[in-house]
């Protein structure tokens, strides 16, 4: 054992790492042991934990902001910023790619790293020379003066690796790489990566697909609640789809989740048949495809899978037509035949949206509390288009105590409020429109366990008064231990409606990394 | 300073606060004293005083439909001083030249006005089409319109009922005594600026008062006594004091009235209304505030359907003001209006900014643009400060924005 790990050839170590965000413990003493030459995957659930990880090591998080050492090649690291981490070859590739979509396949490789002559000024002539050789490297059969925006999403990947080899990577670091990628691409892609492998190249990948993880990992770490949970080895541990997603999903559910009596009613407030929602940009692209479901009165149901997987954006497509273009299908409230052709005729219809990302698409964070609270349901607190400001501030004083949100005052800036409590202002604001039908974005990310707790209370209250919730999230615990029937969603379609009571977090699990 | 019973650390606290939210208050208040002492109080005429306003009184009704462009994301509206080039000569045509009534011609102009701003708005809002482009094209076609319904010469505004109904005084019978050549009075005396000023104190305390009460008997949050009364009284006694300025040279001018109606209605819209809120949202969060069944594309048009309406308002009262309208008129006006809601405290990325700071902020333009005139400063000059003004403001605004932990 002991001659085993003085042979192994450590590129990376990281122990001990904890990062926290305001409210949350995002890492909790994560350790990583790369060996070089290897492609090494990093698995777990969204917000595991696994891009932070990778940001902390690449230096977008820099040192001093968590806690922690990282060795490279034996060395002891404290990246402050990109540069450091690139000075020393080791090069991250985001998932949303970094390209910009106007310049050069050649312009976009040494974007911020120019080839320039004595007088600082760029040499062309060099740069697309350079830009050539390591496009061939890739295997990328285009001219380094195509704009990136002519070439395909497959293509982009790979200038985005070709940059990497022009700046002569040693640790490669791809964040879900083919999540944007057919199968054709996608393996062309992974057999590329296992090349370079054979050339030395290390690589770290992080992904959801656990058929690429079989196909091409040495090792896979598995990484749950911001916690490294273990390291399966290919040759050595069982190396199988099943033992990964039991890896990924095995704790337990406790007390996590309030009591309630289910409740379910015969009448079903909300049914949807035959959704089809297209791309607002590349309106050929089909987002939802042919999505029929219904929730009951008085039930909760939940919507399980990964990002892009099209819930948000079926969400937002039945709310009022928010996202999407040439959408198609039916829409039935209490059995009526609705069209909601804006967000004031679903908020008025009694549909509330409370938003994925409270921030960018919820709250206005300069505004008070008071004033986010009103907002969708102004004329509420108004006569003839005069606002009366004590009767606001007394149902936003109201509404604050019903979510017990935790502040000095309903004059308070929302943006000053903690995590969870922007939530609680969020979902006051939602209630104060008084919906029958509350649908919920990840209500629960990136607050404490104790906000989760409150808002759980609520949903129950909810559909104990006879209304109906839909659940938007990707933590699965919280899906089984809250909703009475969960659809589980995958590339746009709805492959699974399954019963809470009955399911289990490894069935969903297996629909949701289905390939289709 | 520290009051007895708070520590002084929440003392200080309080008292920056209160300098950083009234700087630009106490700005006005300095730079005012300091042109009284530079000019040896010629800024403080009775004359002086009374022009301080009527000169900038385009500049408040601009500010103001500005104001709400920017608002809705630090967007502002450039074409607004071809447009008064355009209004104003079209009413100067149609009276001078071809006789029209008033009235009517008043009416076309701010149809007009406000027809060109929807046709902006309409681009802007529900086409997304950039503002600063739209506007900036505005500004060419506008000016370039303006000139041909000018015929490219300059018409002069001799028609009196028109003009009186911009820039006459306020004459009450009884309480105005008027000397002129025809009709020599020995004892000549303008008292009704009094007599209206204290009505408007009077006004002030009892809804003051009133207020309070009215929040006494709901239990809801009340600013201190000292605070409140503080506020009414030092608000009254400049009251008083403009009004006295004012009975010392030819009295309150329908001007005057009509600026400030605008302001208190802008003020009121911006701060009381719910459509008055949706700018504020709009600037904060377009996204979330369209997720919050809010009309995004609404609330830029109305901004610029808005801001041409002020705009063709504005033409009327510089063609009264000046009396005659050329190719040049209203050159750069749009101009002192942005720098006034900036300077004013409006935020250039929008969602915030008041009606008040606005007023503070063509104030402080006003007095330096005046005072400098009395000393003697070229018009150079004049640009110079007034650029670097603006420029500090905003620096000011944006770095104690930063330290207070603002976005």
């Amino acid at each position: 054992m002991k001659e085993e790990l003085r042979l192994a050839d450590i590129i990376l170590e990281m122990k001990n790492i904890t990062k926290e965000f305001p409210g949350v413990k995002a890492l909790d003493n994560v350790n990583l042991v790369v060996e070089r030459g290897t492609i090494h995957a990093l698995i777990g659930e969204n917000g595991a934990g696994k891009s932070t990880l990778m940001n902390v090591l690449s230096g977008i998080y820099p040192f001093g902001t968590y806690t922690g050492e990282i060795y490279y090649n034996g060395k002891l690291c404290q990246f402050k910023t990109l540069k450091e981490s690139e000075a020393q070859n080791i090069v991250i590739i985001h998932q949303e790619l970094a390209l910009i979509p106007l310049l050069s396949i050649g312009e976009n490789m040494f974007l911020g790293n120019e080839i320039k002559n004595k007088a600082g000024v760029i040499d062309w002539n060099k740069t697309y020379a350079e830009a050539d050789k390591h496009m061939k490297q890739v295997g990328l059969n285009e001219s380094p003066h195509t704009l990136i925006k002519d070439i395909g999403t497959g293509k982009q990947q790979l200038v985005e690796i070709a940059k990497a080899f022009s700046k002569n990577v040693k640790l490669l670091i791809l964040d879900e790489p083919t999540s944007s990628l057919n199968d054709e691409d996608a393996k062309m892609l992974l057999d590329l990566l296992m090349e370079f492998k054979k050339q030395g190249l290390t690589s770290i990948i992080i992904t959801h697909k656990l058929n690429e993880i079989i196909y091409c990992a040495d090792k896979a770490t598995i990484i749950r609640d911001g916690t490294t949970i273990e390291t399966l080895v290919k040759g050595v541990d069982e190396f199988s789809e099943d033992r990964i997603i039991k890896g990924m999903v095995g704790r337990s559910m406790e007390d996590r989740y309030p009591h309630r009596e289910r409740n379910v009613q015969d009448e079903v407030s909300l049914e949807v048949k035959n959704w089809t929602v297209h791309h607002p940009l590349y309106p050929e692209k089909i987002v939802d495809n042919n999505i029929s479901f219904k929730v009951h009165k008085g039930e909760i149901i939940g919507f399980s899978g990964l990002q892009g997987a099209g819930r948000t954006e079926l969400a937002m497509s039945i709310f009022g037509r928010s996202y999407g273009v040439d959408i198609s299908g039916e829409l039935y409230l209490h059995g009526k035949k609705k069209h909601l052709r804006n967000p004031e005729a679903a908020i008025r219809s009694g549909l509330a949206y409370v938003t994925e990302d409270r921030k960018t698409n919820g709250l206005l964070l300069n505004e008070s509390i008071r004033f986010n609270t009103t907002l969708p349901r102004l004329d509420k607190v108004s006569k003839n288009g005069v606002i009366d400001k004590d009767k606001e501030v007394i149902v936003a004083e109201k509404m604050r105590k019903e979510m017990g949100t935790k502040t000095p005052s309903i004059e308070q800036k929302v943006g000053n409020l903690s995590g969870g409590n922007q939530q609680k202002a969020l979902l006051g604001k939602w209630m104060f429109t008084e919906p029958d039908i509350l649908i919920m974005d990840e209500p629960t990310r990136g607050i404490d366990v104790g906000a989760k707790y409150d808002i759980y209370c609520l949903m129950n209250q909810m559909v104990a008064q006879g209304k109906s919730v839909i659940m938007i999230s990707s933590e699965m615990p919280e899906l089984l231990g809250m909703c009475d029937r969960i659809y589980v969603m995958n590339e746009g379609k709805v492959l699974a409606e399954l019963n809470a009571q009955e399911t289990s977090q490894e069935e969903i699990m297996g629909y949701i990394i289905r390939d289709n | 300073m520290a009051a007895p019973g708070t520590t002084q650390k929440v003392s200080r606290r309080n008292i920056t606060g209160f300098l950083t939210k009234n700087s630009m208050t106490i700005a006005l208040v300095a730079v005012f004293a300091l042109f009284s002492i530079l000019t040896q109080g010629r800024l403080l005429y009775a004359q002086n005083m009374s022009n301080l306003l009527l000169q900038n009184g385009y500049v408040l009704v601009m500010a103001c439909g500005m104001l709400l462009c920017i608002l809705t994301g630090g967007n502002i509206d450039l074409s607004v001083g071809s447009v008064i080039c355009m209004v104003g000569g079209l009413a100067a045509v149609l009276i001078t030249n071809l006789g029209w009534n008033v009235y009517l011609t008043i009416a076309i102009c701010l149809l007009v006005g406000l027809g060109i701003g929807a046709w902006q708005g309409y681009w802007i809002g529900f086409v997304r089409i950039p503002p600063f482009i739209t506007t900036l094209a505005g500004m060419f076609i506008f000016r370039g319109l303006g000139r041909l319904v000018l015929d490219n010469k300059t018409v002069p505004m001799k028609n009196a009922s028109f003009n009186n109904l911009f820039t006459s005084y306020i004459n009450i019978p009884g309480l105005d005594v008027i000397s002129t050549k025809e009709n020599p009075v020995d004892n000549p005396h303008i008292w009704s600026p009094l007599v209206i000023g204290a009505i408007v104190v009077l006004v002030i305390v009892f809804l003051t008062v009133k207020g309070r009460m009215n929040k006494k008997k709901n239990g809801y949050h009340m600013n201190s006594a000292l605070m409140d009364y503080g506020k009414v009284g030092i608000i009254s006694a400049l009251i008083v004091w403009y009004c006295i300025k004012l009975s010392q040279y030819k009295g309150i001018s329908v001007m005057l009235v009509w600026v400030l109606a605008i302001c208190m209605i802008y003020y009121f819209i911006t701060s009381k209304t719910t459509v008055g809120r949706y700018f504020y949202a709009v600037g904060g969060n377009e996204k979330a505030t369209r997720l919050s069944g809010i009309n995004t594309n609404k609330i830029y048009f109305l901004a610029y359907a808005n801001m041409g309406l002020l705009a063709g308002l504005c033409g009327m009262l510089c063609l009264a003001r000046v009396g005659s309208v050329s190719g040049q008129t209203g050159t750069s006006f749009e101009m002192d209006a942005i720098a006034s809601c900036f300077i004013g405290g409006a935020s250039a990325y929008g969602g915030s900014g008041t009606v008040g700071g606005v007023v503070i902020g063509a104030m402080l333009l006003g007095v330096l643009n005046m005072g400098m005139s009395i000393l003697g400063f070229t018009d150079s000059w004049q640009y110079v400060v007034k650029g670097s003004v603006l420029l500090v403001a905003v620096i000011f605004d944006v770095v104690s924005k930063r330290k207070n932990g603002g976005k």
